[in-house]
């Protein structure tokens, strides 16, 4: 296959992604050619990129100043990379200081802030949302989420409210690793949610069956959660040589066609891949570029992946 | 709160082997050079199990209480709560185990009358060798070395061999073997090759226990035969 010039490149990717829904946001600082792709939240047309940052276990750092500088790095190369949403919650433990220390340093002109709520009771929901947002230091959220369902009963009509009042962006539930996927349909096919977060990989595909036609039917947006399956996925298949179809389309490793399997899907909004390593968010932005597989090379990474992780 | 059944181990996994180590790194430079005195405070320990005399038991149990209320304090509220929301709790139960060691040293009860040799084992592999574990792990430096009186999991190990010499009960057990639960399945899920060390030598210590019990049992009804 002869080289493939920037122009033929970015006009391929803006065909592609124009044939699955896909629209390109600003360029990447790390690789100016290869502009990162949106995908509409379904409930409002507002672009989104593909790829978020998640914030589970990396970003609880304490009081390390290593570790904070670390992080403030992750976050800037996101930023500088086109990316927008960033995700924690107050049960990741310093994350969302850390996250706030960042934005306080950086001041993203285009965050997407979305935080969790998770504690028993709709007042101390109230009143963690409130701590949350002072740890990030945002004026509000852009979205809130009830994490892992927990007392969803009493939150979502507060959230809800919030949103009416314009005091948020949108409302979303969770869940992670196949948890309460019943529940889970009950709330997207009876309350005004925006977003459901799910996990969702090359091998756990079990959302594919019910949540995530549900998901387009309702017009609700899915961000996907531990899409390496918390690293032992790529770590499984470390070592092992792509396959021919990487290439094309533009993957030079595991974790981007890791990636590229999740975000090609089209009911899903974006992945957030966690991670503390510079290199690692380079490496998952340039996923949310180029060339996307098409329903039968999925088909293909899904039985290859299974093959051999 | 019964979503809670939904949960698996991996879930209250917080942080990663990274920060938990430099967690420990950056408490031991600042603390340096408590570790001197904590070593000393070791040896008594080590000096109590060797020598059972009661003045001996007194000290091994005033050190071992100030072990784990230094514990409670410097290393789970202040240091190890920044990364894990649990460690409040766990500094509440080191405090529990720091009073009921207090009390033991103004009720000190029956020691073994000679040394115990797992009891010994137990409290040397705390003192002396547990720091070195950190040089057995990928990229673990000496600035990471958990040592016995800093960090919990040599103070719980050295204790264990302290409460098989002195046959102590039950409730003196509670906290050191549920802390060697905690503390395993978190190194197991950070994925660090020693993680099964600490419930091993909980296995070991609570195992030797019940066969003293047992052994005192026997001798007793072979001794005092009910007529």
């Amino acid at each position: 296959m002869p080289p493939t010039s920037p122009s033929r490149r970015h006009l391929l990717a803006s065909m592609i992604a124009a044939s699955s829904g896909l629209a390109l946001s600003p360029l990447l600082a790390a690789a100016p050619s290869a502009p990162l792709l949106t995908r509409p939240i379904p409930s409002s047309g507002e672009q989104l990129p593909v790829i978020g940052l998640g914030s589970w276990i990396t970003f609880n750092v304490g009081r390390d100043p290593q570790g904070r500088r670390e992080s403030v790095d992750v976050m800037r190369q996101f930023f500088a990379g086109g990316g927008r949403l960033v995700d924690s919650s107050p049960m990741y433990g310093s994350a969302q200081d850390v996250i706030g220390e960042a934005v306080q340093t950086l001041k993203p002109a285009r965050l997407f802030a979305a935080d969790k709520v998770w504690v028993s009771g709709g007042a101390r929901g109230v009143a963690q949302v409130e701590a949350s947002r002072k740890l990030w230091r945002v004026p509000r959220f852009d979205l809130l989420q009830v994490h892992n369902l927990l007392s969803w009963e009493e939150h979502l009509p507060i959230l809800l409210a919030m949103k009416r009042e314009g005091r948020l962006g949108y409302v979303g539930i969770t869940t992670s690793e196949g948890r309460r996927h019943a529940e889970i349909e009950k709330i997207m096919a009876s309350q005004p949610i925006d977003f459901v977060q799910i996990s969702y990989n090359a091998l756990d595909r079990d959302v594919e069956q019910r949540i995530l036609p549900l998901a387009r039917e309702r017009k609700i947006g899915v961000i996907v959660n531990r899409p390496f399956r918390q690293g032992d996925l790529t770590q499984a298949l470390a070592g092992k040589p792509l396959p021919g179809w990487a290439a094309d389309i533009g993957c030079t490793t595991w974790a981007q066609a890791l990636l590229k399997f999740i975000v090609s899907h089209p009911a899903v909004t974006c992945a957030i891949p966690a991670t503390s390593s510079v290199a690692h968010v380079r490496e998952n932005l340039l996923a949310g570029t180029g060339r996307m597989p098409d329903e039968a090379l999925r088909k293909r990474i899904a039985q290859d992946v299974e093959r051999l992780a | 709160m019964s979503e809670w059944w939904t949960y698996s181990l991996s879930d209250f996994l917080m942080f990663s082997s990274r920060s938990y180590y430099r967690l420990i790194e950056s408490y031991n430079a600042a603390i340096w050079p408590a570790h001197l005195l904590a070593l000393v405070a070791g040896l008594v320990v080590i000096g109590a199990i060797a020598r059972p005399r009661q003045h001996l038991q007194r000290s091994a149990a005033l050190v071992l209480a100030a072990a784990w209320g230094w514990v409670a304090w410097a290393y789970h509220l202040e240091r190890y709560a920044e990364i894990n929301t649990a460690a409040p709790y766990f500094a509440a139960a080191f405090a529990v185990q720091a009073l009921l060691l207090c009390w033991r040293a103004y009720r000190p009860g029956n020691a073994a009358p000679t040394p115990q040799p797992l009891a010994l084992g137990l409290s040397g592999l705390a003192i002396f060798a547990y720091p070195l574990l950190a040089l057995a792990r990928d990229n673990g430096t000496w600035g990471q070395a958990e040592v016995f009186g800093i960090v919990p999991d040599p103070t719980v190990v050295a204790t264990l061999g302290v409460l098989l010499a002195w046959r102590a009960p039950a409730i003196f057990w509670l906290v050191p073997v549920l802390w060697c639960l905690v503390s395993g399945a978190t190194l197991m899920e950070l994925k660090i090759g020693h993680a099964w060390l600490l419930p091993a030598l909980a296995l070991t210590a609570v195992l030797a226990r019940v066969m003293r019990s047992k052994k005192t049992r026997d001798f007793n009804s072979t001794a005092n035969p009910r007529s």
